[in-house]
């Protein structure tokens, strides 16, 4: 067991330390650490893909499984970054496992679910913006999420274990891409 | 940057919601649920699993659609499976030191009892392991799970089978979404089970909620069964023969993977890995193997031949050829054609391609055979009494007149059509209702599990069923795949009039007439010849080892005349070519050879004949001969490249596409319907695409 921080101190200790207890089998502090972060982890979530119910389906998951990973923090970064590469990481096995299921289908329904998939998706008639994340390759697409929730490049490198340049890189590319997706619209 | 990132960002701002607040509540209780009880077990080692697939399956319709079908039932039933071997908390530092980032084969032995309580962890662990590991290296490989939100599952493996028993019960309800979540998974796991030809007995029983072992024998479990979790994985899993000399699965007929494939390339895409089946690729293409003499329906050739692709391996190719029985002496068939024309099948590739393909068919026909045809759409009806094949006219003409309109009645049609194909019934002939739809059940089908019951009812009372499924748009796999496999018949993908062809009127007789029922192979490798050995394909139809012998595991059926092809590569002990090199701790005894036979392995079959219950084997040795192999047996090995390389990965290292087409052209042989030669262009689009 880590040290045990008296309760009042909760509001104003840095996530790092709170992040550093709960690894220490610290259950308060695990509570205050996810309250806290609960909102963040939704937002990003949902930038990753791009659909309300898919980000409360990825937002549970990743609270069920934050308890055993929390336990790994050994503060070597900052609390942020790593809960976003925890969520960024959860949203790519979520893509990755839809994916199969999506082709794992028998025989000659695997691109009839994918088309019928694809149907729902424009019967909910999708906005411009999710359609353009969707759009966009995935690593354009997760580079942007966190680069659209105010991280900076060099944070977003950290998150996606890339270089800053890369993330860079990327950002100009998503947007020349938005810009064209946007020309041939009009 | 008043740019479109700006707009961008403005209104992804704007389109974000707030949480919802109930379940925001639920996730951090769930989350500090989890929590607490992690601490609670850090005394001893514990496993930890997510219960991913399932939780999902309950998810929306979409989601059911995917849940319907076999595989992701499948899947999530085998992923269980593998987590329970890998997902070890690193809590306890003796196991945190020895773990690596690729758990697959990796459980470590340990004979101790294991609480393997289960706490909504992740069922696909192990496809995410290494990059999990990369940002957390001391954590739980499991990745971030699927769901958790689902109720507990507990799997428990046995260390004296050499193959772990598969326990999958619920416990620990109060991590449940819902009450009723629950059960929903449970029954969707036993659908799935059904429809998978993959039964595994144990999934959903309710007794042994706790779990013993972490044995390294639940490799063996792991690997055998690892199939659509991890179905992006680009090669079999290979296997060392000391460890696992057993390799067992079902036979599959299918061919619908190719026109799958086939339909991608010729639209420009290479297709997706996962769609890729490497059997069914292998066996849409007939091949002449010897047939049967002796008194079984079919006969194995095995034939031991150097890897195309691999100077220090050798393939053992195993082709087995169904008999034929004497066409002119086939009982009279009673078809009953139900065929769906609702407002859906309209379009070209449907209804006109249907009637196109069906007077293919009747030119097959005997004059003594009897069709019949009944149309569902709003309302059943039928639209030609039965009427003998010599009376072409009439049938073409009822045919003819078939019109689109209206919604489907899929179950009052085929209760007609089963009604009147009862009817056309004398003694010694073969019933079948083939029912044509591009797969629209979406009226009338009130109960799916009333409906499969309802068929396999029928199955046993004589009247077979098979599937075609025409067109694209709102094909129903999940319920054409469960018909067809309650029905003991086939289900087929017509997309074309070519593939029409070959269904209805090049292997007519062996879509229609059964010669052996459950048909599984089971392989045991010599670990004093075989180092290494590995499955080319058939991941989705891997069976328990246990499940060999027992008759009521169901597997796949074998029509006249078919032929089945299966393709193992395997390492010779002493090849340069082993992948695994020695363990420093392995046990002296298991390098010892137990037996020193020359034999490569011991191929085991067993088959029923339709109708009876208890199955027949054949049994043959493998013998060390290396052989050379003809052009159907290259064409078959070229085939199997051709789906490695569609599927990615290393296999077959430097091997590539131009050396498969040449390989491929070599074995042309006769092919008289020229399916081989449009595999071939099919190999050249694909290498063109994956520049």
């Amino acid at each position: 067991m880590g040290c045990v921080l008296p309760n009042v101190m909760r509001m104003t200790t840095s996530d790092e330390a709170l992040a550093l207890a709960a690894a220490g089998g610290d259950g308060q502090a695990f509570s205050a650490l996810i309250t806290r972060h609960y909102d963040r982890v939704f937002r990003l979530a949902f930038r990753l893909t791009g659909a309300r119910a898919d980000a409360e389906d990825l937002t549970q998951d990743i609270c069920a499984a934050l308890p055993s990973k929390i336990a790994a923090f050994r503060g070597d970064a900052r609390f942020t970054t790593w809960l976003y590469r925890v969520t960024v990481n959860a949203s790519h096995d979520r893509r990755r496992r839809r994916a199969s299921y999506a082709k794992a289908a028998e025989g000659w329904g695997e691109v009839e679910i994918a088309a019928r998939a694809e149907a729902v998706e424009k019967t909910d008639a999708i906005d411009w913006l999710t359609h353009a994340m969707r759009a966009l390759p995935e690593d354009l697409a997760d580079t942007l999420a966190l680069i659209l929730d105010d991280m900076t490049h060099a944070d977003a490198g950290d998150v996606l274990g890339v270089s800053e340049g890369t993330i860079s890189w990327r950002v100009s590319e998503a947007k020349k891409r938005l810009k064209e997706m946007k020309e041939t619209v009009q | 940057m008043t740019d479109e990132l700006d707009d961008l960002k403005a209104a992804m701002t704007a389109a974000t919601p707030a949480p919802d607040a109930a379940a925001k509540r639920e996730n951090i209780t769930l989350a500090q649920k989890n929590f607490a009880s992690l601490q609670g077990s850090r005394i001893e080692p514990r496993q930890t699993i997510q219960t991913g697939p399932l939780g999902r399956i309950l998810n929306g319709a979409r989601t059911m659609l995917h849940s319907l079908t076999t595989r992701p039932a499948l899947a999530a039933s085998t992923a269980l499976v593998a987590v329970g071997l890998i997902a070890i908390l690193p809590n306890s530092g003796e196991f945190t030191n020895g773990f690596t980032p690729e758990p697959l084969l990796e459980s470590p032995a340990q004979d101790d009892e294991v609480d393997a309580e289960i706490v909504g962890a992740d069922a696909v662990v192990a496809t995410t392991a290494p990059q999990v590991s990369n940002s957390a290296p001391l954590v739980e490989p499991t990745a971030v799970p699927e769901s958790s939100g689902t109720a507990g599952v507990t799997i428990s493996g046995s260390a004296e089978t050499g193959i772990a028993d598969r326990n999958f019960s619920e416990s620990s309800d109060d991590i449940r979404r819902s009450p009723e979540s629950g059960s929903a998974r449970l029954d969707d796991l036993e659908i799935g089970s059904i429809v998978a030809s993959k039964p595994s007995p144990q999934i959903a029983t309710k007794s042994t909620p706790r779990a013993r072992r972490l044995n390294s024998d639940i490799d063996v479990i792991y690997s055998e069964s690892e199939t659509d979790a991890f179905a992006n994985a680009p090669t079999s899993p290979l296997k060392i023969t000391t460890e696992d000399p057993v390799s067992t699965f079902s036979i599959d007929v299918d061919t619908a993977a190719y026109s799958v494939v086939r339909r991608w390339i010729m639209n420009g895409t290479l297709p997706p890995a996962e769609a890729v089946r490497i059997e069914e690729i292998i066996n849409y293409f007939p091949y002449a193997y010897p047939t049967p003499e002796g008194p079984h329906p079919f006969e194995p050739t095995i034939s031991v031949v150097p890897t195309p692709w691999n100077e220090g391996t050798n393939l053992v190719h195993i082709g087995i050829q169904g008999s034929m029985p004497a066409v002119e002496d086939r009982a009279p068939l009673n078809l009953v054609f139900l065929i769906d024309t609702s407002g859906s099948m309209q379009s070209a590739d449907k209804l006109p391609l249907l009637k196109q393909s069906f007077r293919l068919m009747i030119n097959q026909l005997r004059p003594d055979d009897e069709i019949s045809i009944v149309t569902y759409a709003g309302s059943a009806g039928q639209v030609l009494e039965p009427t003998r094949a010599a009376e072409r006219n009439a049938i073409l003409s009822a045919l003819d007149k078939l019109e689109a309109g209206g919604s489907t009645a899929g179950q009052a049609g085929l209760q007609q059509a089963y009604q009147v194909a009862e009817s056309m019934a004398d003694d010694g002939e073969v019933t079948r209702v083939i029912l044509a739809t591009d797969g629209d059940f979406n009226v009338g089908l009130s109960d799916p599990d009333a409906l499969k019951t309802f068929i396999a009812d029928k199955r046993d009372s004589g009247t077979y069923l098979s599937v075609l499924g025409f067109g694209r748009g709102n094909l129903d796999d999940a319920t054409m795949q469960a018909l067809a496999q309650n029905g003991n018949g086939q289900a087929a993908y017509i997309d074309t009039l070519s593939e029409a062809q070959k269904v209805l009127v090049d292997q007519l007789t062996g879509a229609l007439f059964p010669i052996a029922n459950d048909v599984k192979i089971q392989v045991e490798f010599n670990p004093a010849q075989i180092a290494e050995y590995r499955l080319i394909g058939y991941e989705t139809r891997a069976l328990n080892r246990e499940d060999f012998a027992n008759d009521r595991v169901d597997a796949g059926d074998i029509g006249a005349g078919h032929r089945v092809t299966a393709i193992y590569e395997v390492t010779a002990v002493g090849s340069d070519a082993i992948r695994n090199g020695p363990l420093r701790y392995s046990e002296a005894s298991e390098t010892a050879t137990p037996t020193a036979s020359n034999e490569l392995g011991y191929f085991k079959l067993r088959y029923k004949r339709p109708g009876e219950t208890q199955s027949i084997l054949i049994e043959t040795p493998i013998q060390p001969v290396q052989s050379t192999p003809g052009t159907d047996v290259r064409f078959s090995i070229a085939m199997a490249g051709f789906g490695e390389l569609l599927r990615g990965g290393d296999a077959l290292g430097a091997w590539d596409w131009a050396d498969a087409i040449d390989f491929a052209s070599g074995a042309k042989g006769q092919d008289v319907y020229g399916y081989r030669a449009e595999a071939i262009t099919l190999m050249r689009l694909a290498e063109s695409l994956d520049q």
